[in-house]
């Protein structure tokens, strides 16, 4: 059988979560179909079904579906359900607010986040803020999955020559009525897939402040994040939050600044590749998972590291 | 209005969990057990909503063991009016849940459901969405503001771009953020008071759900360890290590 991707995208863009998913998906079987919702969307359709693995894309374009309101994605998805072994989508809060819906409509019991696959039906994925690892085995003959984005490598954009079907499905009208979104708008990398994270707590004390790490963010092309506290805070909005609650990220090397180290912090980061924690208390939990700790307040750290990249003329953009 | 607050009892997020050596589980044995942080959000959210005179009634419910009556019962000294317990084994998944719940809608008739969005044990974030699907109630997801102006509730959802405004009719479902609100401690004279309102026990048989698990745990596992690094003198120090050991930069 078959495996059905529903595709993360907004409209316009591919998120690098739908290509994480696609390749999560091919560890499963080679018939691989990606499903695309969305308004406007013929560029999006053609571009994923040059995606390597990608057999067929599937879609619907329509307004209805410009907003992915959960709502409306999940009668489609059950319409098509049928001929599918798996049906994936990224573990993101797209595919969160959607994939329950499915899986309860089928009456499948949803495996959430899984971050290994063992075979068809077993799966391993992370508990109680990653401090331990669940190897699952459903009895559900039909797998509704949300994949973990940073555990799965992106697939290629091209190799694949998937068919492109468009189709026509009538929805009824959900009882919710999009209003606006409020986007960070940002030239920096996008921090769930950026090579190096640049993170701020509650050390940093203001939002004023938070400028000593954009200013580092700068030098070394990194993206921003902050720790729950500092959202709390006020100093930073919530789509920078790195944790159990907020975004999981794996990058190259993350700069952990004023973070005390929270488990449910260190559930968002600790596979980073190289972790550098720059606290003033040198209690703090952060410094056992830091591959590089520096005791010292940042408030002189980070212009003095500000400096010291400023020497290096060989920073990778 | 009636509200009805789903609470889940969970190990107390400050504790270091601990993985079984024999891999069949985490250690729950005398380890402190709490509500669900983003679950004390929904009850606050309850007791503002009514408190705003917009609801009469804050239903507490729960499902698992008989200690979930105390985490029903903190609900309840927080200032909900009564609870009920759908006694099932503690590990039922958000499927069996999600049907419980339902079928506790039918009889309460509530006007809102609050849960929290996510339970920090097994982190399925899942059960507010199946509710909202079997019941078809629109629902909103990871709120962080939720104003509701009579019949009508605008809903702020953090999600991964940053934060969505919708617009839902009652009845329907919130899945709460941590940064809904800041729930209140409760009083000395309110946990005393909270000792004498009602908890209606059921078992899930009665309710005629089946809650036996579709997912088979073969092996808990500790997470691979990282070894402490090293600690650097100064900045210097570090930008040589990260540029020429590390080769990050």
């Amino acid at each position: 059988m078959s495996i059905l991707v529903i595709a993360e995208h907004n409209n316009i863009e591919i998120k690098s979560s739908t290509l994480n998913t696609i390749n999560a998906a091919s560890k499963l079987g080679s018939e691989i179909e990606v499903l695309v919702l969305g308004s406007n969307i013929d560029n999006v359709s053609k571009e994923i079904s040059s995606y390597q693995h990608v057999s067929k894309v599937i879609f619907i374009d329509s307004e209805k579906f410009e907003n992915a309101i959960a709502e409306n994605i999940e009668p489609v998805i059950l319409s098509l359900a049928e001929k599918y072994s798996h049906i994936l989508a990224p573990a993101t809060t797209f595919g969160k607010n959607v994939m329950p819906r499915v899986a309860v409509k089928l009456d499948v019991a949803q495996i959430s986040d899984i971050v290994n696959i063992e075979s068809e039906d077993t799966f391993i994925r992370p508990i109680y803020a990653g401090n331990a690892l669940a190897t699952v085995k459903t009895k559900d003959t039909k797998k509704v999955i949300t994949v973990r984005p940073t555990s799965f490598d992106v697939v290629a954009k091209e190799g694949g020559s998937g068919i492109v079907e468009q189709i026509n499905l009538d929805i009824a009208e959900s009882g919710v009525e999009f209003i606006d979104r409020e986007e960070s708008k940002s030239d920096r990398p996008e921090l769930s897939t950026a090579r190096i994270v640049v993170s701020g707590g509650r050390g940093l004390q203001s939002a004023e402040n938070f400028k000593l790490i954009s200013d580092i963010a700068d030098k070394l092309n990194a993206a921003i994040g902050a720790s729950r506290a500092a959202v709390d805070a006020g100093y930073v909005s919530n789509d920078y939050q790195v944790g159990q609650t907020g975004k999981v990220v794996v990058p190259d090397l993350y700069i952990a600044v004023g973070i005390s180290g929270a488990i449910q912090h260190l559930a968002g980061m600790k596979e980073s590749k190289i972790i550098v924690a720059i606290n003033k208390d040198e209690e703090a939990p952060i410094f056992n998972i830091a591959d590089y700790g520096l005791t010292a307040d940042l408030f002189e750290a980070l212009p003095a590291l500000s400096t010291e990249l400023d020497k290096l003329n060989s920073i990778e953009k | 209005m009636k509200i009805l607050v789903t609470v889940k009892r969970v190990i107390d997020y400050n504790v270091q969990v601990r993985v079984k050596a024999d891999g069949s589980g985490v250690e729950k044995e005398n380890v402190k057990m709490s509500m669900n942080p983003p679950d004390e959000n929904a009850v606050e959210e309850a007791l503002r909503i009514k408190e705003a005179g917009k609801a009469d009634e804050i239903i507490i419910l729960s499902i698992g063991e008989e200690k979930c009556q105390e985490t029903i019962r903190t609900a309840l000294a927080m200032g909900a009016d009564r609870g009920i317990l759908i006694k099932a084994s503690d590990d039922v998944e958000p499927l069996a849940v999600s049907k419980i719940v339902s079928k506790v809608v039918e009889t309460e008739q509530p006007g809102l459901i609050l849960m929290g969005k996510q339970a920090i044990d097994d982190d399925s974030n899942q059960t507010a969405q199946m509710t909202s699907a079997l019941l078809g109630w629109p629902q909103a997801t990871f709120a962080s503001k939720i104003e509701i102006e009579g019949n009508i509730a605008t809903v702020t959802r953090e999600i991964d771009e940053g934060l969505e405004r919708i617009k839902v009719n009652i009845p329907f479902i919130a899945s709460c953020d941590l940064r809904l609100n800041e729930p209140r401690y409760a009083s000395l004279p309110n946990i005393m008071k909270a000792k004498k309102k009602p908890i209606d026990i059921k078992s899930a048989d009665e309710l005629g759900v089946d809650v036996s698990p579709r997912i088979e745990h073969l092996k808990i596992s500790e997470p691979p360890t990282r070894q402490k690094g090293v600690m650097v003198a100064d900045v210097a120090e570090l930008v040589q290590k990260l540029k020429y050991e590390a080769k990050v930069i």
